[in-house]
């Protein structure tokens, strides 16, 4: 009894499916990518594919987490690639191409946080206070982020001399990629915010029914405003750590279409597009999964170019087996056989 | 077997859902020519037994036939090609596009390879024709009234082979007059021999054009009945399965209502208006006491309502809410002094359907409350325990969500969630429409013990006597203009119509 109700309860998890394919992706390596799971310590840090996946996939992650947010109260925010551009060369600017730093280490964090968070509150005003549709409120950045990123940079590729700034992106911490710590942090702070307070129960009441929230005196205007402008700080923090691995600002290809994997993972993770429930880990595993495809592809030797085709096919897939009606399509005959067994 | 002068026959329909039975061996029969009435409480049943017969739902035991020959509707394209046809509640049309593109929006005769728009054209005035409708109907759909727009709803579910006719609510949203417009058509439906399958809650236009009534209670046939042979009072009891004493209790406890005379109002209006939407008015409404506001739809009075509780700005005229003057208005500060709005429309600007009854029952006081100060989770199921004893809601639990309640549990939610905030003003904008007789009868009760017990009301309803039976004023509305006053023995179907009228 208590096993069948434990099975009914992972099967309406909306993390069932997400789990499933991060299993099938390994149970592929396992038998095809001889030594993906080797995990071995070199000078006190745990190197390996599985170790790669979290480290490459964290910028993903971060702006994955912010996403959900975004898309949980009906929106969509378009713009994160370029605004990670942005905070990277703000970044890179108050660094300076040297081997010591022009601004204190903490204030250029700050800073470059900051700047991302200003694009945010633009977009977040564009959205709730104009009330633009959220898909071309955030065409706006996503068409002028590069362009406010390469006249922060004047148009030069940054490189950063400054070592201390590498530990961002390619630190290690405990044995640890330091950047699996900075989405840790975020993801609890995160979830914290909408548990503890009682924004999460309003984003998905706006996202659901903004009308009926606003007549009940949600405060939807600026429940939206702080969507965006966390997605923009989410992507902020990616952006330094994507910068940091490169260790320089390339104000056009930093997050180059990181948009849309993002809103890939968080419908993946199940959040619907449509808005409504929030489910942070799920975007987690979104990004997980498509960073995983992409490394383990790479590991199995499958050309660069045929990558993006090999994606979507996984993609396409995915998609079938999370909607209802496809779902509802193969698993009819099991069903009803079930009944007349009764 | 099945009669041979029956056009639809069900036999025996039996169909459970998880946990509910929702139809329990109930019998039906269709003839030729009729308008077949279907009556009965939300879950009663209704619904299912339409979307059994058109294919939506499969029985899980039971026979259908369709002019002697079994039937199993796979879906309702299927439904519509054996000769079945649907007309839904809300009207799926496009304003913006003609009358006749939205007949054949989706199935246009083709002709090389091209719409051929002179046959569009000519079959749309065919079938509109045959409800006795004449219009032009290459104007665009936002020129005619609602119930014209109703019956090319109507028009565009019949196919030449349609038998069937299934209207579920078509007068919900129709002034008489256009009720008496849509009947006509129908009448003429009826005339050329089509069966006809009607669901409605108004028991008056069940009367005016039904010639059978099948009463459903709880998932089982209460039978068959000719419409004549039935009294109202006979159809309510069997409907709801006890007798009207309840309903007539209501004005007792009416009487029993007094207004206490040296009150200061609690709220107070002063040529408050908005161009385009109210003419300025006054108002003044105090404790203890339920005001009415009557007259048509789009007379003015969800105008008011929106006015009120900040959902609007005015531009001319002052709210004063507990003596004090208020300026830019919103929800949110509505919360704050104590008013609370069931607002008309439940689904789109009411309830949050994805969300539990315990959320929806806890968003307003929450969001009085602020972001930061949450309820905890021990004291959000307090409430929602609270509310749903109180309302008497009938829901599995505090965790279900609300878009799989009933309508008229939803309004009840609606309701809990403004006396959660311990709201002294409710303004409550039709707060038992399309909801059945028995829960009607809760809500007014509940609405008079709340007058009861301190709170002021404002109630907005089209249905006279159910304004009649709560109020102890009324302000009546005409054209977007207040008109009159009722107070006292003036309060009565009568006089509010004539107020209405403008005689």
């Amino acid at each position: 009894m208590n096993m069948n109700k434990y099975l009914a309860r992972i099967k309406d998890s909306k993390l069932l499916w997400p789990l499933a394919i991060i299993g099938l992706v390994l149970l592929f390596d396992l038998f095809f990518v001889p030594g993906f799971f080797h995990l071995e310590i070199k000078d006190g840090r745990l190197f390996g594919s599985l170790v790669d996946i979290l480290n490459r996939g964290a910028p993903l992650m971060l702006i994955s987490l912010g996403m959900t947010l975004v898309i949980a109260t009906g929106g969509i925010d378009i713009s994160v690639g370029p605004v990670a551009a942005i905070a990277g060369a703000m970044a890179a600017f108050l660094i300076g191409g040297e081997s010591f730093t022009n601004t204190p280490l903490p204030l250029v964090i700050v800073l470059s946080l900051l700047a991302a968070a200003l694009c945010g509150v633009w977009n977040g005003l564009l959205v709730s206070r104009a009330g633009i549709q959220p898909i071309v409120a955030t065409l706006i950045l996503f068409y002028a982020g590069r362009g406010i990123a390469q006249m922060i940079t004047q148009g030069q590729i940054l490189t950063i001399y400054y070592r201390p700034f590498y530990y961002v992106g390619g630190g290690h911490l405990l044995g640890l990629p330091f950047s699996i710590f900075l989405v840790a942090l975020v993801f609890i702070a995160l979830k914290l915010l909408l548990r503890r307070t009682a924004i999460g129960m309003f984003i998905e009441s706006v996202g659901i029914n903004s009308s009926s929230s606003f007549y009940s005196g949600v405060d939807e205007k600026n429940i939206k405003l702080l969507a965006y402008t966390i997605c923009s700080l989410c992507a902020g923090v990616a952006g330094l750590v994507l910068m940091s691995n490169i260790k320089g600002a390339d104000a056009n290809n930093t997050g180059l279409l990181i948009e849309l994997d993002a809103i890939l993972a968080v419908v993946i993770g199940g959040t619907l597009l449509t808005g409504g429930r929030v489910s942070l880990l799920g975007s987690l595993l979104g990004a997980l999964i498509i960073q995983g495809l992409t490394t383990s592809m790479y590991s199995f030797g499958v050309p660069p170019t045929v990558v993006y085709v090999a994606k979507a096919g996984v993609v396409f897939a995915i998609s079938l087996l999370q909607s209802a009606k496809f779902r509802e399509a193969i698993t009819r005959p099991f069903v009803s056989k079930r009944k007349v067994a009764k | 077997m099945p009669e041979v002068d029956h056009l639809v026959e069900m036999s025996d329909i039996t169909k459970t859902f998880p946990g509910v039975t929702a139809l329990s061996n109930v019998d039906f029969s269709l003839r030729k020519g009729e308008i077949h009435a279907i009556m009965g409480e939300n879950g009663a049943g209704k619904s299912t037994l339409i979307k059994v017969l058109t294919g939506v739902e499969h029985q899980d035991n039971g026979e259908i036939y369709l002019e002697g020959k079994p039937i199993s509707a796979r879906s309702p394209q299927h439904a519509q090609e054996l000769g079945i046809s649907t007309v839904y509640q809300e009207v799926n049309l496009c304003p913006n596009l003609s009358v006749a593109e939205n007949i054949f929006i989706g199935r246009e005769p083709k002709k090389f390879a091209r719409i051929d728009w002179k046959q569009v054209n000519e079959r749309s005035a065919q079938i509109l024709k045959r409800m006795d409708v004449d219009i032009d109907v290459s104007l665009d759909l936002n020129n005619f009234s609602i119930a014209i727009q109703q019956m090319v709803a109507i028009a565009r579910a019949l196919n030449i082979s349609a038998k069937v006719l299934i209207l579920d609510e078509p007068t919900s949203s129709l002034d008489m007059q256009e009720v008496e417009t849509l009947f006509h058509g129908i009448r003429q439906l009826k005339g050329q021999g089509l069966g006809i399958i009607f669901i409605t809650h108004f028991i008056d236009q069940m009367y005016e054009i039904s010639d059978r009534i099948t009463v459903l209670r709880n998932g089982i046939g209460m039978g068959c009945f000719d419409t004549g042979s039935l009294s109202r009072m006979e159809l309510v009891s069997t409907m709801i399965g006890k007798n009207l004493d309840d309903l007539e209790s209501l004005s007792q406890v009416k009487a029993s209502q007094t207004a206490p005379q040296d009150q200061a109002p609690v709220v107070e209006t002063k040529d408050l208006g908005k161009s385009g939407s109210i003419q300025p008015f006054d108002l003044d409404l105090k404790r203890y006491e339920v005001l009415g506001l009557a007259g048509l739809l789009g007379s003015g009075r969800t105008e008011i309502a929106r006015l009120l509780f900040g959902i609007d700005q005015p531009d001319s005229g002052s709210l004063k809410i507990n003596g004090k003057k208020v300026k830019k208005n919103s929800p949110l500060k509505s919360i704050w002094q104590g008013v609370g709005l069931c607002p008309e429309n439940r689904k789109a600007d009411g309830v949050v359907d994805d969300l539990t009854v315990r959320e929806n029952l806890i968003l307003a006081l929450q969001s009085g409350r602020g972001w930061f100060k949450k309820l905890s989770r021990k004291k959000q199921e307090e409430i929602a325990e609270k509310y749903i004893e109180l309302l008497d809601i009938s829901t599995p639990g505090t965790e279900q969500l609300v878009r799989n309640l009933s309508g008229g549990n939803q309004q009840k939610v609606i309701l809990g969630r403004w006396l959660a905030t311990d709201a002294d003003i409710l303004i409550l904008d039709e707060p038992t429409r399309g909801i059945d007789i028995g829960t009607k009868a809760e809500i007014q009760k509940l609405i008079l013990s709340l007058a009861e017990n301190g709170k002021g009301i404002i109630f907005i309803s089209s249905e006279l006597d159910e304004v009649v039976r709560c109020c102890s004023r009324v302000k009546v509305l005409r054209d977007r203009e207040m008109v009159a006053e009722l107070s006292g023995d003036e309060v009565n179907e009568t006089q509010i119509m004539q107020a209405i009228a403008g005689n």
